[in-house]
């Protein structure tokens, strides 16, 4: 399967119908979900669709299972909604609706997106389709191994923490996450509002342009969302981006900081130096600076702390009462604490448990609202610094995807859980970033990260595509290492 | 020793509106059951809240009618708990931020003044309602998310008198104002009543809170029950018996019962709702609210008594229904002098209404027919018993009063017409004008019986005297 570009090139030219694009993508779609896990639904009676209304219109494409679709299952890969067929469509679904686009299958995802690995939905584990022994990583885990496997250009993501940048780099595939507020979030299932974006996994920056003007606007059902209507993001790309200014956190990418050095860490940032050299090829200016350790050393018990109280509030509706299956019981607690116990996943009650606890009325100062305080000093340094620099540059994570078994066992000491999950703070100011593939360990992609100032997306989306430019990543499909 | 009991209420009143608080949602809770519900008033995975600027509009109204400060952003929080009434698991409200804190208002308790102070008044969407039958409960979703506005006083009342004069007050603002309908019949208006009872002087005594009374005549009964329980068990020496802690009335009994204790209270979690922005108020968007606050009772009683010389108890009963006010002022607005307007809305109009069961809406007379009724006897054309008589017919008819104010029944005030009529009826009885001048003078009323025998009652009584006075 092509880009939307390239689809949108041959579909004009009558080179291939939309209904061929269709049944492709479900053929290609049945194959991942053998190999990969990669859907919760696959929509086998879906129709191309021929009347030309926008870029995407009869282009295939999968929606993650946290939105909700009418009249098609969505179950946000948990067993609590695993029968729930919703009466509306996520705004951002009647967007793609209105301009042709046609949805395939709904993707498997972490339970809620509350989980960054793919292993823990409810219809079982996502494989990444370079190496099924090895992780996609999540939440939007199904959503990037098709797109990587070539079911589909684009589908859509959400990203909390991470969830839609850190499987696109692992999957050597193209995430991007606009400005918060740039696409409605109506009919996503919440996991932290604060948090929570919608954006999109695709294999090129032009496609992630071309579908997010689509998806982009403001929504009077989200109070939260703005008005971009003078931004065209696929219009805006220059592939110039002479005297754009960069920089990168210093202090987390100096080998000796760490504790134990791996080949893949080692490779992870002599990559990352080459990609640097690209930009400054280009004629970009790329500087290191310092950031607050202490604040870097924060970031992810501060994101732990608000996403997970955030989280057992929006999650409270789950209560089998006004919707989905009713708890055994005898009295309204028994039915609601048997449809929880029973439908939720102990990872997810674990978080459940750490919101409730940081929100206690005697705790709460201490936890959630110094976490607030942190978020804000985090993103009061961010915009600081946009004000010298057009955007951040990261790698994504300190080497490949992570085998599945070592799932549960990611984290081996602060630094590299900081360099792990820095990329939050794109979800602590509602920046906008996006990764792209830069690189390859031993035939398995890594990702670096661009990170902007909000509704600048413009701007980092030009320096992604004049990168990606000067790489040979574009478009790349996974290869199935033996 | 001399106990005092010092009182706490809080008031929580659902307000009008088109929509929901936070959803597109109807505002109508009597209809037919889960008629007016939408997929956020269910919690459906997924929906958002979006603020109804009316409701905000008028929250703040009701924040100024109060004299209570204004924040400068306006937002909301979650207050987070697991009840079957409430499908999101939280429910919206303000805590942090309320829409006024600090405020006070003057009421009346038996023709006494006394200042309220408030705590604070806020916005926050209703739950559903419960309807427990024998076995099961049903829920009705069409209150979910209906706007509420809850006032919290300070504790500075101190019987079930002033409770009560305080609550009516509220209720008459909300009408006047157009904000609720604020009918406890329809369950528009809860309250929660706090007690504690001390020596006058000393602090404070421990608080007893009785949740979700809902009559007036219940808040009064709680109360002194409340009083009479916890006096009893301070005379008697078992103080520490009275626990800080939740009750309930219970209406048969008449008294009140516990549900829980103070260490058993439940920690609502609350934190600020991120799915609606802050959203700044600016001081024209208030001053311009502050211009549509309407005159209310209180202020209209102290017009009607100083400007327009009326009794207490006649503009007690005047201001009493903002509609019934309205009417009187249109009548002054139209020049009808204040007494005479006074008496034809509290005697004729408002026995009339309550007589029909009719509201003022539905009152065929008009301020306009009134003032022609009224004009016509001050120029002599009828007297105030025909007035009676063509204020009924009008209403019976429905038909301008004009109708039956015609030639044939107009009331005879012509001087010569009178002396002519006067002249004949004295010709004819001699014997009677012999006798009265003889003495008899009660004969008088005979002959202002003759007079208006021969008129069919038309004779102008005023000038019929005046010329018999003359003629005998």
């Amino acid at each position: 399967m092509k880009t939307v570009l390239e689809l949108r090139e041959l579909l004009d030219t009558n080179q291939v119908t939309s209904q061929a694009l269709v049944d492709e993508a479900l053929v290609l779609a049945h194959q991942n979900q053998e190999k990969c896990n990669s859907f919760v639904t696959i929509l086998d009676d879906a129709k191309g669709n021929h009347e030309k209304k926008s870029l995407l219109s009869g282009i295939p494409y999968v929606i993650k299972d946290n939105f909700s679709t009418t009249g098609i299952l969505s179950t946000g890969s948990s067993n609590t909604l695993k029968n729930y067929i919703p009466f509306f469509n996520a705004t951002v679904i009647e967007k793609l609706k209105e301009a042709g686009a046609v949805p395939i299958a709904k993707s498997t995802m972490d339970e809620f997106g509350m989980g960054g690995t793919g292993t823990t939905g409810h219809t079982g584990i996502v494989k990444n389709p370079w190496d099924p022994s090895r992780m996609t990583a999540g939440s939007s885990a199904g959503s990037a191994a098709c797109v990587a496997a070539g079911v589909v250009p684009f589908a859509l993501g959400t990203d909390t923490g991470d969830s839609i940048r850190k499987p696109a780099a692992f999957c050597g595939i193209v995430g991007y996450k606009p400005t918060y507020g740039l696409i409605s979030r109506y009919g996503l299932f919440p996991f932290a509002s604060s948090l929570d974006h919608v954006g999109v996994l695709t294999r090129s920056v032009e496609d992630a342009c071309a579908t997010i003007d689509v998806m982009k606007g403001m929504d009077e059902r989200d109070q939260t969302s703005l008005d971009s209507s003078t931004m065209h993001l696929l219009d805006s790309l220059t592939g110039d981006i002479k005297g754009k200014k960069l920089f990168y956190i210093k202090n987390l990418l100096e080998l000796d900081a760490y504790e134990k050095v791996s080949d893949s860490l080692k490779s992870t940032f002599a990559q990352f130096e080459s990609t640097l050299d690209l930009l400054r090829n280009a004629g970009a200016i790329v500087e290191g600076i310092e950031f607050d350790m202490v604040l870097l050393n924060a970031i992810p018990t501060t994101y732990v702390c608000i996403s997970c109280a955030e989280a057992t509030s929006n999650l409270s509706n789950m209560t089998g009462f006004s919707f989905g299956s009713r708890g055994e019981g005898s009295t309204y607690i028994e039915s609601m604490k048997n449809h929880r116990t029973l439908g939720f996943s102990p990872l997810i009650k674990r978080r459940f448990v750490i919101g409730s606890y940081v929100l206690q009325k005697e705790n709460q100062e201490k936890f959630f609202l110094n976490a607030q305080r942190v978020r804000r000093l985090v993103v009061d340094k961010m915009n600081e610094l946009f004000k010298h620099y057009d955007a951040m540059i990261m790698p994504c994570s300190e080497g490949v995807a992570t085998k599945l078994e070592q799932a549960g066992n990611m984290l081996q000491n602060d630094l590299l859980e900081v360099l792990e999950n820095h990329m939050v703070i794109g979800n602590f100011g509602g920046f906008p970033s996006i990764t792209i593939p830069n690189g390859m360990i031993e035939e398995l992609p890594i990702g670096v990260n661009i990170t902007g100032k909000v509704l600048d997306d413009e701007n980092i989306l030009n320096i992604a595509y004049t990168l990606e430019a000067k790489m040979s990543y574009k478009n790349q499909i996974a290869k199935e290492v033996n | 020793m001399t106990l005092l009991a010092t009182i706490g209420l809080e008031m929580h009143c659902e307000m009008k509106s088109n929509a929901k608080v936070f959803s597109r949602g109807k505002n109508g809770y009597s209809e037919i059951p889960n008629s007016n519900v939408v997929a956020l008033d269910l919690a459906l995975p997924g929906t958002m809240p979006t603020i109804n600027k009316y409701c905000v509009k008028n929250a703040l109204k009701m924040s100024m009618i109060l004299n209570c400060e204004q924040p400068e952003y306006m937002y909301f929080d979650r207050k987070n708990y697991y009840y079957p009434d409430l499908p999101k698991g939280f429910q919206i409200t303000q805590f942090h931020h309320p829409v006024g804190i600090n405020g006070n208002v003057v009421i009346e308790v038996n023709g006494e003044r006394k200042s309220i102070l408030i705590h604070d008044i806020h916005l926050e969407e209703d739950t559903a309602s419960l309807d427990h039958g024998f076995d099961s409960t049903y829920i009705d979703y069409n209150r979910c998310g209906i706007p509420l506005l809850e006032l919290v006083t300070e504790p500075c009342i101190h019987s079930a008198l002033e409770a009560v004069a305080f609550l009516e007050h509220m209720r008459s603002v909300y009408k006047y104002t157009d904000i609720s309908e604020a009918d406890t019949k329809k369950g528009q208006i809860r309250c929660d009543v706090n007690v504690s009872l001390a020596e006058e002087g000393a602090p404070l005594g421990t608080k007893v809170e009785i949740k979700n009374v809902n009559s007036f005549s219940n808040v009064a009964e709680a109360i002194n029950y409340e009083i009479k329980r916890q006096s009893e068990l301070i005379e008697s020496g078992r103080q520490d018996e009275i626990e800080q802690e939740t009750r309930r009335f219970d209406e048969e009994s008449g008294t009140t019962i516990r549900m829980r204790s103070k260490a058993d209270a439940i920690d609502y979690k609350y934190f600020v709702e991120p799915n609606i922005p802050k959203y700044k108020i600016t001081k024209e968007w208030l001053e311009n609210i502050r211009t549509e606050i309407t005159e209310l009772a209180l202020e209209r009683k102290d017009k009607y008594i100083k400007q327009y010389g009326l009794s207490d108890y006649d503009a007690g009963v005047l201001v009493k229904e903002r509609e019934v006010s309205d009417y009187f002022e249109s009548c002054i607005a139209l020049g009808i002098d204040a007494k005479i307007a006074a008496n034809w809305v509290t005697v004729q109009i408002l026995a009339y209404i309550n007589k029909y069961e009719l509201t003022l809406n539905e009152f065929f007379l008009t301020p306009e027919m009134l003032k022609t009724i009224v004009d016509k006897i001050n120029d002599g054309t009828i007297s105030s018993k025909q007035a009676k008589e063509v204020f009924f017919k009008t209403l019976e008819n429905n038909k301008k009063p004009e109708e039956f104010i015609s030639k044939e029944n107009a009331q005879i005030s012509d001087r010569k017409e009178l002396e002519s009529i006067i002249e004949v009826i004295l010709a004819n009885n001699q014997k009677q004008v012999e006798e009265y001048h003889n003495g008899k003078s009660n004969l008088f009323d005979f002959f202002v019986g003759q007079v208006m025998k021969e008129t069919r009652g038309k004779a102008n009584p005023v000038l019929t005297k005046e010329i018999l006075n003359e003629k005998l």
